[in-house]
């Protein structure tokens, strides 16, 4: 338990300083494994297991930038992941719009959207903003279902080949690539944000909002613009997944489990650091998919139980993921190594 | 557009937003008592369709006649669900005990899909099958029983909240946990208590609903948010709130489907949620 | 010189009123101090000026322009820092980095704010914590911590909520010798405090509140042997 309140701390990586470059070569060889997998991985079903992790962590490190660095826990992002997958489809399909054009389009409407829920509910507090952003984007999924133009409860279909011109293929390679790039470019805003007097910001009003407004902090200001990063970006993957699957619907862009999933890769992993939607992501698709292989299939659910007791035992003994307890790990390691040189017992 | 078929539809609304008010009542003396919101509470419900439906279809137990059953039987779930998980939550960060509560939810679900299948079920032939004509409007006994049903056991935590020494001890508990515990109110009592009630009341609308309603793992879900917009409408914390809110979300909810669209209902009942969130957060009756 | 006009300010809170009709003003480079019972509605008064509430009626200035109606985040900007009776620090973050959060206003610059940090930190004899996490620190520690981080900002006045209560004496003596070193840098000073053998020796005027009205305000000394402020320390009518 710990006396720090509001949220959980994924203790600065003071103690782990020690291992600063370790970790770095760790990340760098893990990077090279990723961009040179589909090389030795030719199985479609492998690579495609592989672009499903990449896709929940570039979700997770969107929710990240609001929910784990500003601390503004939006349980709705599904609505700007079904804006973006939408937004696109619709200019592309209809409208004949180059998908290049499209999907950054559908970013800056889910930006947009974003000020309005953001202007609207950030004045909530905690839980009711939460319940507030899972109204919002059930709304915005009754809305789809009942539109035709959209495609209503049906929902749309992508024409079946384009090659990079419309970011269409038959082969997974270059989906991989795309869901890669987008994650680098997702994790990149994400560092950017981190190192500079914007990430400072977003940690102190999630911290002592009060005392940030005191050292000139404009809480409003501050959080929509983290919260229009986030919808941009989570509304990019929404595209990418439409772009990927060749058909999207209300059910598979706006369902309200996937908003939870978004915010569970981050917890899992770490809120408010940049490698724990990642590891988070990796963990999650593992057990997701591990249990629906061994489990699921036959309705009993069992790939759910799983699921659902490891989140609870997370949020109830690991709240700050699995980042913070390898944080912690090695801290505790730092300590005890200070304290033998300096001629006390561990 | 007859005054008959808005009666009709007034009186369907009232009905089902009693129920609302019920499942909403469990909702809300939780969040009273730990400020904790139980993401998992359409899951009481669940339960409490269950154990209807079993000890029907095992032992030929009308639900009506198993009702107290069910609240005991539910009663024991939220108190153990508090024991064994949320208890080690009370002081964790926010994040946390939405997750926890959250997962909860997805446990159960799963569990009932385990154990039970995915089937839907129903209770065919309840004593209160059949409607029942009141100056002119159709009413379904099921749904009138049930919403007699969710008036009474309203009534019944009112009074024991407002009359008992044990309510009273809740309710200090829910305004200032420290002031009652050094009045010798032990909190973990209290707090079990509270899951408890809470639990058996979203079990008794279950037991109510499940003769009129099908029964499946996933029931849970039709109607965890609108009983969170019944809380909120209500005021978090207060039981009087909920019952009023419950009643004018049924009514709402009721006539804008019949006016809008039947799939329109649940958006209706959305905006009216964001409505009150950003002009009234604390609701009709709530503490601010 | 004028820098701080409070003029004919009350608070009302639904049927309580927690400040007054008060009046005072605080001139460049002084140190005043604003005491009295427990509630007589100080903390209120920082609220108002430093712009966590707004006065029910009454104007606050600062160097000629009206801050009564700004947001906190606006004060800041426009010069005035606080510091809270808890001391909310930044728990995520190093005491270095606290400071650099106050540090950016002047200057994105993460750098520049960095070394200005350490400027700070060793004006509070906070150096060594520099890369400790803040939340490690004691009481009297995150409050110096604190006022590091409000003097990051910049101010010309600085507001002080109770920065001494609960310290043992050596600790006092250390505040106040910050207090000094801030005063000596050109920063005004508006300290709210009960720790009197902390305030009185280095304030230039004390403002007294009691139940929300002003009862007194004067030097030091002329303020300790009021009898009307005695009376209302100790609960005499």
């Amino acid at each position: 338990m710990n006396q720090l309140n509001q949220q959980p701390v994924v203790s600065a990586s003071y103690g782990s300083a020690g291992y600063k470059w370790p970790m770095r070569l760790f990340f760098v060889v893990l990077l090279a494994v990723v961009i040179f997998f589909p090389f030795f991985e030719k199985s479609p079903s492998h690579q495609n297991f592989v672009i499903l992790v990449l896709m929940a962590a570039q979700l997770g490190v969107a929710w990240n930038i609001i929910g784990g660095y500003a601390g503004q826990i939006s349980l709705g992002q599904v609505a700007f992941y079904g804006l973006g997958a939408y937004t696109s489809t619709l200019l592309f399909t209809k409208f004949g719009i180059n998908p290049w054009f499209a999907i950054p389009i559908g970013g800056l409407l889910a930006a947009c959207i974003s000020l309005a829920v953001g202007w609207s509910c950030f004045c909530l507090k905690g839980h009711y903003f939460a319940m507030a952003t899972i109204a919002v984007a059930e709304i915005i999924q009754i809305v789809f279902t009942n539109w035709d133009f959209a495609g209503g409860a049906v929902g749309l279909n992508l024409p079946m080949e384009g090659g990079w011109k419309f970011l269409i293929f038959a082969d997974k390679e270059p989906y991989y690539y795309l869901a890669l790039g987008l994650l680098l470019l997702t994790l990149g805003v994400n560092y950017a944000i981190e190192k500079s007097y914007f990430g400072y910001y977003l940690r102190a009003i999630k911290d002592e909002p009060d005392a940030a407004q005191s050292l000139g902090v404009n809480l409003s200001l501050y959080k929509q613009i983290a919260f229009a990063i986030s919808s941009f970006f989570t509304a990019l993957g929404g595209s990418l997944y439409a772009h990927k699957e060749l058909y999207i619907d209300p059910g598979s862009v706006l369902h309200t489990g996937l908003s939870i999933k978004m915010a569970l890769v981050s917890i899992l992993g770490g809120v408010g650091t940049l490698s724990g939607p990642v590891i988070g992501a990796a963990v999650l698709t593992f057990i997701e998919e591990g249990t629906r292989m061994l489990f699921g299939g036959s309705g009993k659910g069992t790939d759910l139980v799983i699921y659902a007791a490891l989140i609870v035992v997370i949020a109830v003994y690991y709240p700050a993921g699995v980042v913070g307890w390898i944080r912690g790990y090695l801290s505790r390691r730092t300590a005890i190594r200070q304290m033998q040189l300096e001629g006390r017992s561990a | 557009m007859t005054s008959e078929i808005i009666i009709q539809t007034l009186a369907s609304g009232l009905l089902i937003g009693l129920i609302y008010a019920l499942i909403a009542i469990g909702l809300t003396l939780i969040f009273g008592v730990m400020d904790i919101v139980n993401f998992s509470h359409g899951e009481f419900l669940m339960l409490g369709m269950y154990s209807s439906f079993w000890l029907y279809a095992i032992y030929h137990l009308d639900p009506i006649y198993t009702l107290p059953l069910t609240a005991v039987l539910l009663f024991g779930v939220g108190a153990m669900v508090y024991r064994v998980v949320i208890k080690k939550i009370i002081d964790a960060p926010m994040l946390a005990q939405i997750f926890t509560t959250f997962g909860l939810m997805i446990l159960f679900r799963g569990l009932a899909q385990f154990l039970w299948k995915p089937d839907f079920r129903t209770v065919g032939n309840s004593v209160v099958s059949g409607t029942v004509s009141l100056s002119g409007i159709q009413i379904g006994l099921p749904q009138l029983t049930a919403g007699v049903g969710a008036i009474l056991v309203t009534l019944g935590i009112y009074l024991f909240l407002t009359k008992t020494r044990t309510g009273a001890a809740l309710e200090a508990t829910a305004a200032d946990k420290e002031a009652a515990r050094l009045m010798g109110i032990d909190s973990q009592r209290m707090f079990t208590l509270a899951w408890g009630v809470g639990a058996a009341c979203a079990g008794v609308a279950g037991g109510l609903l499940s003769t009129f309603f099908p029964i499946f793992p996933e029931i849970g879900a039709n109607f965890i948010l609108t009983a969170f917009v019944v809380v909120n409408l209500g005021g978090f914390g207060s039981v009087v709130g909920a019952l009023l809110a419950g009643i004018l979300v049924g009514v709402i909810e009721v006539m804008g489907g019949f006016f809008l669209g039947p799939q329109y209902k649940m958006g209706i009942v959305l905006c009216l949620f964001l409505a009150v969130l950003m002009f009234r957060p604390q609701g009709l009756m709530g503490k601010v | 010189m004028t820098l701080l006009r409070v003029e004919k300010v009350s608070k009302h809170f639904g049927g309580i009123c927690a400040n007054e009709d008060i009046s005072f003003e605080l001139d460049a480079g002084q140190i005043v101090g604003l005491i009295g019972p427990n509630g007589a509605g100080k903390t209120t008064m920082f609220n108002c000026i430093a712009g966590y509430s707004h006065p029910s009626c009454g104007n606050i200035w600062l160097d000629g322009k009206e801050v009564s109606g700004l947001r906190p985040d606006q004060c800041a900007r426009i010069g005035i820092g606080r510091t809270f009776q808890v001391a909310r620090t930044f728990h995520s973050m190093s005491a270095l980095e606290n400071v650099m959060v106050g540090a950016v206003l002047g200057n994105r610059s993460i750098p520049t704010a960095r070394e200005y940090g350490w400027q700070l930190l060793e004006l509070v004899s906070l150096a060594k914590f520099a890369d400790k996490p803040a939340a490690s620190m004691t009481i009297s520690e995150q409050r110096r911590l604190a006022v590091a981080r409000s003097l990051a900002i910049k101010p010309r006045l600085l507001l002080m909520d109770e920065v001494m209560a609960g310290l043992n004496p050596s600790e006092v003596k250390e505040m106040v010798d910050t207090v000094k070193k801030i005063r000596n840098q050109g920063i005004s000073c508006l300290i709210v405090e009960h720790v009197l053998e902390g305030i009185m020796p280095i304030a230039d005027k004390i403002v007294v509140l009691d139940y929300g009205r002003k009862i007194a305000e004067g030097p030091p000394q002329v303020v300790s042997n009021d009898p009307v402020v005695i009376a209302a320390y100790l609960g005499d009518e």
